[in-house]
């Protein structure tokens, strides 16, 4: 399916959002760039341990899909979700302390970076297993279907995971039963350090779903609105009970893959190029020019969301480590 | 009481609980259309519709995923793997994700999951299609591993690995399928991580679990003719291990033959002489003595095939030896 952007449309979405749903997903995007920029720092100030794979430059993926669910939809992320748990709508403090290896945190200090869940708000998580999200999306749209609901579950991934047998088994037995799984590929052009061109035979990853049957639609994972537009059109599809839609969002992370990858592997000049195409700044600007927001709104959010980082940090620090009894909980549902 | 299969035994347990919760159902490959592979599905689909008996195409990992995103959402998935051999395709949905949620998540998601698939030696299948893994499972924690002997233990113990709120590996020997028992028509269960004292001894305790503990009666019988008394702990359920039913059994008759049909290398073999000599140092009055299978590939050919798997005659002769003080 081809998704084409021209003006007018791209002016008919902006004025068809409220503004305060405007508000809201520009206030998120901006939210989840200073709590990466914070995370990182804290990470280099080893407040945070392990590995951190930081979302900056992805945000309007995630903003833009999550924003047209539901709160009885599903959430499956993959180790770089600190900003999709966000835009699911949990507790940037939560979300930090987790970070921090905190008992306060979303998963109780038990989870870290890459495994952060949040059950209230539907957010499953948080996978480190490249692809391993996407046979249980699959498992999650079978009981949607199975119960007869009209949920829909959305799967990240990145498009490392596209050459995984886990894509593959999925995406034909998801599109076999017609199960009502987004999955969202977040092509930011390097699996790790291996260039998609390096590591796909067919580099264009939205063509690797053609022998499924699948509909789908790639997108500029730069620019809000047109993530927002193709999300409705795929979560209509995946209610409606035609199947699973698959959406590749053809994005760009500026840091390296994680907090221990200085990204040597591509050029300073690619990065410009790509910080040009900002999808906060291009967003900001779209809102300013329609009249949607005004200088002044911008910089309310810009001190709402230091603050919301910034208290998440000292609520981090202040929280306890957990008690050496939590060793031994959940490792198991029953008592044995 | 009525006297049916192992593979009858399955078939009850899964209709009851399906009948009796209707967030259970089956998925896997064949085990629709066909009946099952071993035909422990016989009759559901005509029972319980397409929906609740659903064939899948030949992708294990998926399967294993539809269990665990199932799980997840809050139905009771039974994942039907072809055989044990096949699962090892599934690895990472078993091993990271079904493991994993609930402490990762900190107990926020269980995954109350049965994977159920045959297991062990076939009858000159090869070196792809007789194998034992339960060590690679009982390896994980998060995992329940169950390996009934009887139609009894299998109806009893699949209900209540249906019902439970955690991942449970049900694993079914291929060669006891037709083996014979009574099982009760009601509605009982046998809780998981419970032993079994198959048959009470005094001189040399036989630890033992799937179709080796029905070697293990038999080798019992032959020795009691010759004025040994064996006990016969069944363990059923490896995780969690009932250390405490081992213990207790070696403390009393000083002795221990460990059984498993699969290779010793880190087996459940070295885990209970671990666990006995921790616990049970002290009581022993001789080393403990492990059977298993040969550690080697299994052969296609019917003579070396049978050097490799052990049986009733090697427990037999263990337990004379242990006994007369030859070991």
């Amino acid at each position: 399916m081809a998704i084409t952007r021209s003006r007018t449309a791209e002016e008919e979405l902006l004025q068809k959002i409220p503004r305060e749903e405007h508000l809201q997903m520009y206030r998120m995007m901006v939210l989840i760039r200073r709590f990466e920029e914070m995370a990182g720092k804290m990470y280099m100030q080893a407040a945070i341990g392990g590995f951190c794979h930081l979302y900056i430059g992805q945000e309007a993926v995630a903003v833009g899909i999550q924003s047209a669910l539901r709160p009885d939809d599903y959430v499956m992320g993959t180790y770089r979700e600190h900003g999709q748990i966000l835009a699911a709508g949990s507790d940037p403090k939560a979300v930090m302390a987790e970070l921090f290896g905190k008992v306060t945190g979303v998963s109780r200090g038990k989870g870290g970076s890459m495994h952060l869940f949040d059950r209230e708000k539907n957010f499953m998580g948080g996978t480190a297993i490249v692809g391993g999200n996407l046979p249980i999306a699959a498992g999650v749209g079978f009981a949607i279907k199975y119960r007869g609901g009209d949920q829909v579950c959305v799967c990240y991934f990145g498009d490392g995971a596209v050459n995984e047998g886990a894509f593959h088994e999925s995406l034909n037995i998801a599109a076999l039963w017609k199960l009502p799984v987004l999955f969202v590929c977040e092509n930011n052009l390097y699996g790790m350090g291996t260039q998609v061109t390096r590591a796909s035979a067919v580099p264009d990853l939205e063509r690797r779903v053609v022998g499924y049957g699948i509909e789908s639609a790639q997108v500029d994972g730069m620019d809000l609105l047109a993530i927002r537009k193709v999300a409705e059109t795929a979560i209509q599809e995946c209610r409606s009970g035609r199947g699973p839609f698959f959406i590749e969002a053809k994005t760009y992370r500026y840091r390296g893959h994680s907090m221990a990858d200085p990204a040597t592997y591509r050029t300073k000049e690619e990065v410009e190029e790509w910080r040009v195409r900002d999808p906060i700044t291009r967003y900001e600007k779209q809102l300013l020019g329609a009249g949607i927001l005004t200088d002044d709104d911008i910089q309310n959010v810009s001190r709402e969301v230091d603050e919301i980082v910034e208290e998440s940090v000292r609520f981090s620090e202040e929280s306890p480590l957990p008690a050496p009894h939590e060793l031994y909980t959940d490792v198991y549902a029953a008592e044995i | 009481m009525p006297v049916i299969t192992y593979r009858e035994a399955l078939n009850q347990a899964l209709r009851e609980e399906m009948r009796q919760d209707p967030d259970v159902f089956i998925v896997g490959e064949e085990v629709a259309e066909y009946q099952g592979a071993y035909k422990v599905t016989e009759g559901m689909l005509a029972e319980f519709g397409p929906q609740r008996v659903v064939d899948t195409p030949i992708s294990e990992e998926a399967i294993a995923g539809i269990g665990v995103g199932a799980a997840l959402a809050g139905l009771k998935p039974v994942i039907e793997m072809m055989t044990v051999n096949f699962s090892l395709l599934a690895l990472d949905q078993i091993v990271n994700h079904a493991a994993k949620y609930l402490y990762m998540s900190g107990g926020q998601y269980n995954v109350p999951m049965v994977m159920r698939a045959p297991t062990g030696v076939g009858l000159q299948l090869g070196a792809q299609h007789s194998q034992n893994f339960e060590s690679w499972f009982v390896h994980c924690p998060g995992l329940k591993v169950v390996l009934p002997a009887t139609p009894y233990d299998a109806k009893g113990l699949l209900k209540s690995s249906i019902r439970d709120p955690d991942p449970v590996i049900f694993l079914e020997h291929e060669l006891i399928y037709l083996t014979k028992g009574e099982v009760p028509e009601d509605d009982y269960v046998v809780p998981l991580g419970v032993a079994d004292i198959k048959r009470k001894g005094t001189d040399v305790s036989i630890i033992c679990y799937s179709r080796m503990a029905l070697f293990a009666m038999k080798a019992a019988e032959r020795l009691e003719e010759e004025g040994i008394s064996a006990e016969v702990v069944d363990l059923r359920t490896l995780r969690p291990l009932d250390v405490d039913a081992v213990l207790e059994s070696v403390r009393k008759t000083h002795r221990a033959v460990v059984c498993e049909e699969d290779w010793p290398m880190c087996g459940m073999g070295a885990e209970l002489s671990a666990t006995i000599m921790e616990g049970a140092f002290d009581y022993l009055d001789a080393p403990v003595k492990r059977i298993s299978g040969v550690d080697v590939p299994m052969p296609y050919a019917k003579n070396l095939e049978k050097l490799a798997v052990p049986g009733e005659e090697d427990i037999y002769q263990a337990c004379r030896q242990i006994v007369a003080g030859e070991i």
